[in-house]
């Protein structure tokens, strides 16, 4: 059956890692762990693009396009043609 | 002639009381259901806890009061600093990801209040919520001060403080029962009381079982979808909302047959058919709208949920509402 969570935006390139652990302290869904030195993905699937890890991440090691996901905001924002990311929450 | 610096340089601390008034009960039960959305703000700047001294913790917070009043009411037995940042009365969380509890403001908020001279240490702790929209090397860089993310929940900070540590569980975000149903009073406000409203034109056009039908269907949506959540079937919110609005249409597409023997076999298949088609799509539509209220759903899955299903919904409402026409129009 067709899961639209599936796949989400979350890039992570461990060559830039400099193991700080900031992304595993961040993360609400512990989508990070640490595997020795280094960050790893544990759990990708989980990602909810909240964007705490990239702004969190120092060496620039995690790309995601983070953004509120919320269908009544993105339904508004097509209907008036306004920035999405004004929620009302 | 006036010392412009003697004007600036006193900080004002305010201070604050752990315990919650009957009037803060008040205030949380107004914010719940939606009453003067917006309004429920605590003032910007910094407030003592306790007897703080300049070593006492600093703990940075939203100007939403259910997000203040459950750092204060976690904070107790100890002694520390509220630095209150200007989130326009939105919680922690929203604000993160609007990017008013954000880097700009916590280092803005540290300089108006000049915290730098309250406190001898250089160490903020600051929700885990809020880091979506702060960057702690960011705030160490600008203000001097180090950020230290505090567990999700207020009410974990006391096992925090123990060692500076959350456990990997004070890190993860839930959503439990409590929460959801905290959640629902706002929407019986906002989509059940318009509705009502559409039930009673309803049943003017297509007599009480027309009307009871709509009724049901939203109510579905709007209180029984975020109670069965976790446990409704397929991982979508639309389908999940699909399953419910089916069953909840059974019991309506089987009184046909049972209320209107007489009818012909298609007449009867018919009506039965509006009630599958549009009441699911009703639920469905407010099931995909929770998606924003929930604590897991990521922006693309939601986007992706949206393509695939709102025109479904969009069919299958509309199936529905044009064989009601026609079989009114038969009658």
């Amino acid at each position: 059956m067709f899961n639209a969570y599936e796949v989400n935006t979350l890039v992570y390139d461990p060559g830039l890692c400099n193991g700080c652990a900031k992304c595993v302290e961040v993360c609400p869904h512990a989508v990070f762990k640490m595997d020795g030195r280094l960050a790893e993905l544990d759990n990708p699937q989980a990602c909810m693009e909240c964007g705490a890890c990239q702004l969190n991440c120092v060496t620039g090691a995690i790309k995601v396009e983070s953004g509120v996901g919320c269908a009544a905001a993105m339904i508004r924002a097509a209907l008036t043609g306004k920035n999405e990311a004004t929620c009302d929450c | 002639m006036i010392d412009l610096a003697s004007i600036s340089a006193l900080p004002r601390i305010i201070p604050i009381k752990p315990r919650l008034t009957f009037r803060n009960h008040w205030d949380h039960i107004l914010a719940r259901i939606g009453v003067r959305r917006g309004n429920h703000r605590v003032d910007p700047g910094l407030y003592a806890l306790g007897n703080p001294t300049p070593e006492s913790p600093v703990f940075v917070s939203a100007n939403y009061t259910l997000s203040f009043d459950a750092l204060r009411s976690a904070l107790e037995r100890i002694d520390g600093y509220i630095l209150v940042l200007d989130t326009k009365g939105i919680n922690v969380w929203c604000a993160a990801g609007k990017g008013t509890f954000s880097t700009d403001e916590v280092a803005l908020r540290v300089m108006i209040t000049h915290l730098g001279e309250v406190v001898t240490h250089r160490k903020l702790i600051l929700p885990q919520l809020g880091a979506p929209g702060v960057a702690a090397h960011e705030v160490k860089k600008r203000t001097g001060f180090w950020v230290e993310y505090g567990p999700v929940l207020a009410k974990d900070l006391p096992e925090y403080l123990k060692n500076h540590q959350a456990t990997p569980e004070m890190r993860q975000v839930r959503f439990p029962m409590r929460n959801r149903l905290e959640l629902i009073p706002v929407d019986v406000v906002n989509i059940l009381m318009p509705s009502l409203l559409v039930a009673a034109l309803l049943y003017i056009l297509g007599g009480w079982v027309t009307s009871a039908a709509a009724a049901t269907a939203v109510f579905a949506g709007i209180v029984l979808f975020p109670i069965l959540l976790p446990w409704l079937p397929t991982h979508n919110f639309s389908t999940k909302g699909f399953f419910l609005g089916i069953l909840c249409a059974i019991p309506f597409a089987l009184s046909v047959v049972f209320r209107h023997p007489e009818w012909t076999w298609w007449r009867q298949a018919g009506q039965a058919l509006e009630f599958l088609l549009a009441m699911p799509a009703v639920t469905a539509f407010i099931a995909l709208n929770f998606t924003g209220s929930s604590t897991f759903t990521s922006r693309s899955g939601v986007r992706r949920e949206m393509f695939a299903y709102i025109p479904a919904m969009a069919w299958t409402f509309g199936t529905g509402m044009i064989l009601a026409i026609l079989f009114a129009i038969i009658r």
